[in-house]
């Protein structure tokens, strides 16, 4: 059975398959959606799926994803792909990319790094050490960021 | 360019080529040869964070070479009015050719580094690196083992919060060092610094126990547990005087076995060790002066002759 039978079609807006199980709602978060307004999501969760055991899907209505969304919807589904839904139809398909430095995309975690003075005017971040297993540490202090705690910052 | 944040800065190369200076410039170190390389040149000691050995041996190597410093100290100043390091770093872009920076958080020497044209050395971030340590520990180290490679070193006590026992490990495991890593469970080593380790190819060894690790030693590093990197005195009382070496300890130690410390020590090496051949950590407190004599002409690029007379 196929996502598209779980939920109903949109319109206009984004599908986000491939998100790790379980990741579904700290994506609406770092994308900034405001579940209190008026825009329909629809989430399904637990799906099978061949390329990740699990999956995730979400559909966003009236919502296109620029680049930003996708550097860091990188770091929670690194293999998610993305469906710009126009009148009904795919009309573009991009994939999210991880780069090698993250910048402004997530705080450091560690209590005594330079980045927790909110006074000093520098940008966050990261380097990408390791894809799989995904490895992130904090370009300033070099401290390893635990992944959950990692999403959790992302800006 | 000419920045040391972390040890990643220099390739093995460029270790042995500034330690080869370094050696050059020991008599220079010693104030028996006058060498002013540096002349005219201006080094800002900036320290955030109290230091008496760092801070004394980059005054000293700076004069020796002919230099001049300038010293800052956080207290007391526009830093205490809640200046960012960022404006104090742009003030002293303007004032110096190069400068050294200690600071209590982890990372203000790379965004330092960032923020400025001046080269960085960093003098000690929070927990994080002390190269300029590191490159008079390996310098010391290799006076004694006449080269940096294949040997047994033992690291002992705070592996956890000590960041001269952190930059060291990096930098012998790219010469091939096997490393025993002695510290109660609560001050190990941080496991992304193990891993690091272990990805260069290196035998690492943790234990909790320093007794059977002394025979096997070329090197047996002891650091001090330091009490201001506690969260609560109860976790520190826990540790504090857990492992200390008396001069009855090292009986069955290698012939040219060395012990070193940072210093300040606290009890770790009783004042027994000070008269035994094993004991380095004085020489290693004055090495640091040639040794930063060296950096500093890298930094500035300036090169050091190759017959310094
Ligand atoms: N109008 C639509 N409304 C909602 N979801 C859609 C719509 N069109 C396509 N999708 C979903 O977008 C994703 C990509 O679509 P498509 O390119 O057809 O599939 P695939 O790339 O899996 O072959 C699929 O998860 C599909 O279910
Ligand atoms: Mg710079
Ligand atoms: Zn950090």
């Amino acid at each position: 059975m196929t996502e598209m039978r779980r939920v109903t079609a949109i319109r206009n807006g984004t599908v986000i398959d491939h998100i790790p199980s379980g990741y579904a709602m700290q994506v609406i978060r770092i994308l900034g959606i405001d579940t209190d307004r008026a825009t329909p999501v629809s989430l399904v969760m637990n799906v099978p799926s061949d390329k990740i055991g699990r999956k995730d899907v979400l559909k966003i209505e009236d919502r296109e994803l620029d680049q930003e969304d996708l550097d860091r919807l990188a770091l929670i589904a690194p293999a998610a792909s993305i469906a710009i839904i126009r009148n009904h139809a795919v009309a573009e398909k991009m994939k999210v990319e991880l780069g090698d430095d993250l910048l402004n995309i997530a705080r450091c975690s560690f209590s005594n790094c330079i980045t927790k003075n909110n006074h000093e005017p520098l940008p966050q971040r990261m380097r990408v050490i390791s894809r799989d297993p995904l490895e992130v540490r904090c370009y300033y202090c070099g401290c390893g960021q635990e992944i959950d705690e990692l999403i959790e910052n992302i800006i | 360019m000419g920045n040391l944040v972390t040890m990643d800065d220099l390739s093995n190369d460029d270790i042995i080529a500034v330690l080869d200076d370094a050696e050059r410039l020991v008599p220079v170190a010693r104030g028996e040869i006058l060498l002013p390389l540096l002349q005219g040149k201006v080094l800002a000691n900036m320290f955030f964070e109290n230091s008496t050995r760092t801070r004394m041996s980059f005054e000293t190597a700076m004069k020796r070479l002919g230099g001049s410093v300038l010293n800052f100290s956080s207290v007391g100043t526009s830093v205490s009015k809640g200046e960012t390091l960022y404006d104090t770093m742009q003030m002293i872009d303007g004032y110096a050719d190069v400068a050294a920076i200690r600071h209590p958080r982890q990372g203000a020497a790379q965004y330092s580094a960032d923020a400025v044209r001046i080269p960085i050395l960093n003098a000690g971030d929070g927990a994080g690196n002390h190269p300029t340590q590191t490159m008079l520990d390996l310098f010391t180290i290799r006076q004694a083992h006449e080269s940096l490679d294949g040997l047994n070193v033992v690291l002992v006590g705070d592996l956890r919060y000590g960041r001269t026992a952190h930059s060291l490990s990096h930098a012998l495991v790219r010469f091939g060092a096997s490393l025993t890593l002695v510290s109660p469970t609560s001050l190990k080593m941080p496991v992304e610094i193990v891993s690091d380790l272990r990805s260069h190819g290196a035998d690492v060894t943790e234990t909790e126990s320093l007794n059977e690790q002394i025979t096997g030693a070329d090197v047996i590093y002891m650091t001090r547990i330091q009490k201001e990197r506690f969260p609560d005195e109860e976790e520190y009382t826990k540790v504090a005087g857990i492992y200390k070496i008396e001069a009855t300890d090292l009986v069955g130690a290698k012939e040219g076995m060395i012990v070193m410390h940072p210093l300040p020590r606290v009890d770790e090496i009783a004042p027994s060790v000070d008269s035994t051949k094993f004991a380095r950590y004085f020489q290693q407190a004055f090495n640091g002066v040639p040794t930063r004599m060296s950096l500093l002409c890298r930094s500035l690029g300036v090169k050091v002759p190759k017959k310094v007379k």
